[in-house]
């Protein structure tokens, strides 16, 4: 399965090997998620920011969780082209009235995260709700998917 | 965090159960304004019941719990961290700890905490 983003603790054995030649750029990233990121670039900077994302199967189904915290429903938008599910969408910064002092920490604007999933499903039958700032995408499986069991005849 | 790693032979849920004691610093904007201080903190999965917030020795202790999701299957790609929240501010003197409010909200706890109306800014008109 593949994502859009690097992942630092999924890395098997297979793939280190490549993710090495990215090492530098992930060092950057590595640096700006780290508890001084926020110094380093400040709020509304153009580089997107990036939810953390899950993907669950069971024999009926893939589900993707996604911690969006401070997202309205209509600002986020989920696109499903054959395996790619793509979710976007843009957080907004509450509006600042009279303030006098400001620590920003959070990250505000658009992002998307792509992730192909390891089979077909159905486009119609998607679902998708959001509570507590976590969006949760649920997608059967095509039929073609779905594991089938063959019967063994015995003459 | 070795224990998110997706062993194929091996596979569970992974859910906040096994991870109760994990917490983690949420991120947080400061906003001041001339009646109060408001913290917004990003706690991902934390509803109404979810949070704390206590005040000791003038300080500010925020905690959330995160809620276990029902999700069926085994995961296959994991990036989210099944953990908690906690942060410690301390007060500043000037704020009124009796009037501090709270509500959580699409995962973002908004905490007001007013200050107190001696170091709010006063005209003074002359007699």
């Amino acid at each position: 399965m593949e994502t859009n983003r690097y992942q630092p603790y999924l890395q098997s054995e297979f793939s280190a090997a490549f993710n090495r030649l990215a090492s530098l750029r992930e060092e950057m990233d590595r640096l700006f998620e780290s508890p001084v990121g926020p110094i380093l670039r400040p709020p509304g900077s153009l580089r997107s920011w990036s939810p953390p994302l899950d993907v669950y199967e069971d024999k009926d189904s893939f589900t993707v969780l996604l911690d969006l915290p401070g997202l309205k429903r209509q600002d986020i938008e989920i696109t499903l082209r054959e395996q790619n599910l793509a979710i976007s969408g843009e957080r907004r910064a509450e509006e600042n009235k009279g303030e006098q002092g400001f620590r920003a920490e959070r990250f505000y604007g658009g992002f998307q995260r792509t992730v192909k999933l390891p089979a077909q499903v159905e486009p119609n039958n998607v679902k998708a709700s959001y509570q507590d700032g976590i969006l949760k995408v649920v997608l059967p499986k095509a039929e073609a998917a779905k594991p089938k069991q063959i019967a063994v005849s015995v003459d | 965090m070795n224990n998110l790693v997706v062993n194929p032979d091996q596979r569970q849920e992974v859910t906040a159960q096994q991870s109760q004691e994990l917490y983690i610093t949420p991120l947080v904007d400061v906003q001041s304004t001339p009646e109060s201080v408001v913290l917004r903190a990003e706690m991902a999965g934390v509803n109404k019941g979810g949070v704390e917030i206590s005040v000791e020795d003038g300080n500010l202790i925020l905690v959330g719990h995160r809620q276990a999701l029902n999700v069926s299957g085994d995961p296959v790609y994991l990036e989210r961290r099944p953990v908690h929240y906690r942060r410690v501010y301390e007060l500043d003197p000037s704020i009124d700890t009796d009037k501090i409010t709270a509500r959580v909200e699409d995962g973002i706890l908004t905490v007001t905490l007013p200050k107190s109306e001696k170091v709010k800014p006063k005209k003074i008109t002359l007699e």
